[in-house]
């Protein structure tokens, strides 16, 4: 036990009661409004990610809901405290993992754990053995005495959680997690999180990638200019936005002219002898296209089901593409 | 644990810390303790025959000594203006090493790291704390160094224990005052490069003291401010400690500069550190 940390962490993870609870968040600076009543629930035990292009104010409720900042206004209830004014029992909570790295360069990565460890209360025997596995669970032993600022970008970031991890949090913020990691450092942190979370950790993850929002979260909510424009299970975004489709392709001409007839069909975007067909891409609805096909005397040379993917929902709620590069993305 | 040895053992970790960081950057170190022993040097042998000559009597004016005995009146100029100067050069020593503490306070707060800090059920205090204590540190550190060379250049104080006891601590109370004063500006600062600037009249005021050449010997007005900023009561109180003297009232004022400077100056850094959580992020 660590003292009154430990209990204050227990005490708050009341079995139904939501991990996070927003009502109503704004928050301007200046005049620039940054969010605007955003609401969001957060299940204990769950991965939720809050989806949007640069800009969109993610990093802003991240601030508020780690209690780095104060909302201008809304209700925000983070593992049973009120913030802002019960900011300091949060803070028993959580732990958080910033978009800057949130490490000490001067220091080596054990000297870093070691930091928290002390800024945790843990006895001098138990610091040294959560230092040594965290270390090795994060593939860091062989750098653990070297300094920081010697680290690569996903060495780094491992870190940060690791260090954010020494107070066993049940709440945990992850600002862009994955963002500027080579694949295979993404893949790393994907399973790192979800090992957390299935040992019952909540996670609270922003990202402007849909594929990890898609492959990592129960719920996701996407944000835009400040604003939630839609909040579900991946499947059920999916399922609301349109982009379902069965991609035929043909042998030739002929055969693709005769089919783009019989299924009233837009005539192919480019070159390729491919039809673009609505469906919702169940067994039986594929039958009955195959089999008026066949009746035609249409032969299909081949047949891909595409479901709509985040991109589509992304597209659908807000009317722009989130692949599009933003400006600094271009400036980079 | 209680809510004050939580506070101390938290602050205790930040001073490890800070201690780390000056070992690992050596170079901002030797630059501030190096800095008061050029001048120690520099005005001992460039200037000191010159002063010790025209200054002669003057230079032990002001002390009404306790003792009276040999080594009071050191013989020779050069060494009349060693034993004058070796105190301002300690307030200089200390003022020098308060200089580090805007740059390493500065430099921390563009840390990703100070935000993690922040999300942390850790005392509010503990990372300027931390700060603080480092810099006292090697403000001590410095002193000494200070002190060594002094005596290998022929300094004789005449100053028994308790007498040295006494300086380093009014020149450790005064230590904490610059410290905390200097905490806030680099707070107030927002760049590291502001922060290496705004604090540089900490070193230029003991130009303007007792520190370097008797008040008396000023043009009016000069005299005036030199006389009644802080720096002097401070150097004076030194002065007379080690040379065995009674420090009268200077003491007083020493004490009392300090503590009015080390309570703004805390004050005003801790919400200042406070107050940034409310900044944009970046």
């Amino acid at each position: 036990m660590t003292g009154p940390d430990r209990q204050a962490g227990q005490m708050t993870a009341t079995p139904g009661c939501p991990a996070i609870i927003a009502r109503g968040v704004e928050k301007s600076f200046g005049k620039r409004r940054v969010l605007d009543r955003v609401q969001l629930t957060v299940e204990q035990g769950s991965i939720f990610a809050l989806l949007g292009p640069n800009g969109a104010g993610k990093t802003t409720m991240v601030r508020i809901l780690s209690t780095l900042i104060p909302p201008d206004g809304g209700e925000i209830r983070v593992a049973g405290h009120e913030l802002p004014h019960q900011a300091a029992g949060a803070r028993t909570a959580i732990g958080v993992t910033g978009q800057f790295s949130a490490v000490d360069n001067l220091l080596t990565g054990s000297e870093n754990l070691a930091l928290m460890a002390a800024l945790r209360h843990l006895g001098r025997a138990q610091a040294r053995q959560r230092v040594r596995h965290l270390l090795e669970r994060f593939e860091l032993s062989d750098a653990a005495d070297r300094r920081v600022s010697t680290y690569s970008g996903g060495m780094r970031r491992r870190l940060d959680l690791a260090m954010t991890l020494v107070g066993d949090p049940r709440l945990i913020f992850l600002d862009e997690p994955t963002t500027g990691l080579d694949p295979r450092s993404r893949k790393t942190m994907w399973q790192i999180i979800r090992e957390l979370a299935s040992d019952g950790v909540t996670i609270f993850l922003t990202t402007q990638y849909l594929e990890e929002a898609d492959r990592l979260a129960d719920r996701v909510a996407v944000l835009d200019h400040g604003r939630l424009v839609a909040e579900g299970t991946p499947a059920e975004l999916k399922q609301r936005t349109p982009g379902a489709h069965v991609e035929l392709r043909f042998a030739d001409e002929g055969a693709l002219r005769r089919a783009a007839a019989l299924l009233q069909a837009p005539p192919p975007e480019d070159e390729r002898p491919v039809l673009r067909v609505s469906s919702d891409g169940t067994l039986a609805a594929l039958r009955r296209l195959l089999a008026r096909l066949d009746d035609a005397g249409v032969e299909v040379e081949d047949l891909s089901i595409h479901a709509p993917d985040l991109d589509d929902v992304f597209f659908a709620v807000t009317g722009r593409s989130a692949a599009q590069p933003t400006i600094e993305e271009v400036a980079l | 644990m209680s809510a004050l040895a939580r506070t101390a053992a938290e602050s205790a970790a930040m001073l490890r810390r800070n201690l780390k960081h000056q070992r690992r950057y050596p170079s901002a170190t030797v630059m501030l303790v190096g800095m008061p022993i050029v001048l120690l040097l520099l005005f001992v042998y460039v200037f000191g025959g010159q002063l010790g000559a025209g200054l002669g009597p003057q230079l032990h004016a002001g002390l009404r000594p306790r003792l009276v005995g040999p080594g009071v009146q050191p013989a020779g100029d050069r060494i009349a203006y060693l034993t004058y100067v070796v105190p301002g050069i300690l307030v200089m020593a200390v003022a020098s090493a308060a200089l580090g503490t805007a740059l390493w306070v500065a430099t921390d707060m563009t840390e990703g790291i100070i935000d993690r800090f922040r999300t942390m059920a850790i005392a509010r205090g503990a990372v300027l704390t931390g700060h603080v204590l480092g810099s006292l540190v090697q403000t001590t550190v410095g002193l000494a160094i200070v002190v060594c060379v002094a005596l290998a250049i022929g300094y004789r104080p005449t100053a028994g224990p308790l007498d040295w006891l006494a300086a380093v601590g009014v020149l450790l109370a005064f230590a904490l005052a610059l410290v905390c004063l200097s905490a806030a500006l680099g707070l107030a600062a927002g760049s590291v490069e502001t922060a290496s600037n705004t604090p540089t009249f900490l070193t230029l005021l003991p130009l303007l003291s007792s520190g370097f050449v008797p008040t008396a010997t000023m043009p009016a007005g000069l005299r005036q401010f030199a006389e009644y900023q802080p720096y002097t009561p401070v150097t004076q109180t030194v002065r007379a400690l080690l040379a065995g003297a009674d420090p009268g009232g200077h003491a007083l004022a020493a004490i009392a500069w300090s503590a009015g400077i080390a309570l703004v100056g805390y004050v005003w850094a801790v919400r200042l550190y406070d107050r940034r959580h409310a900044a944009a992020p970046r």
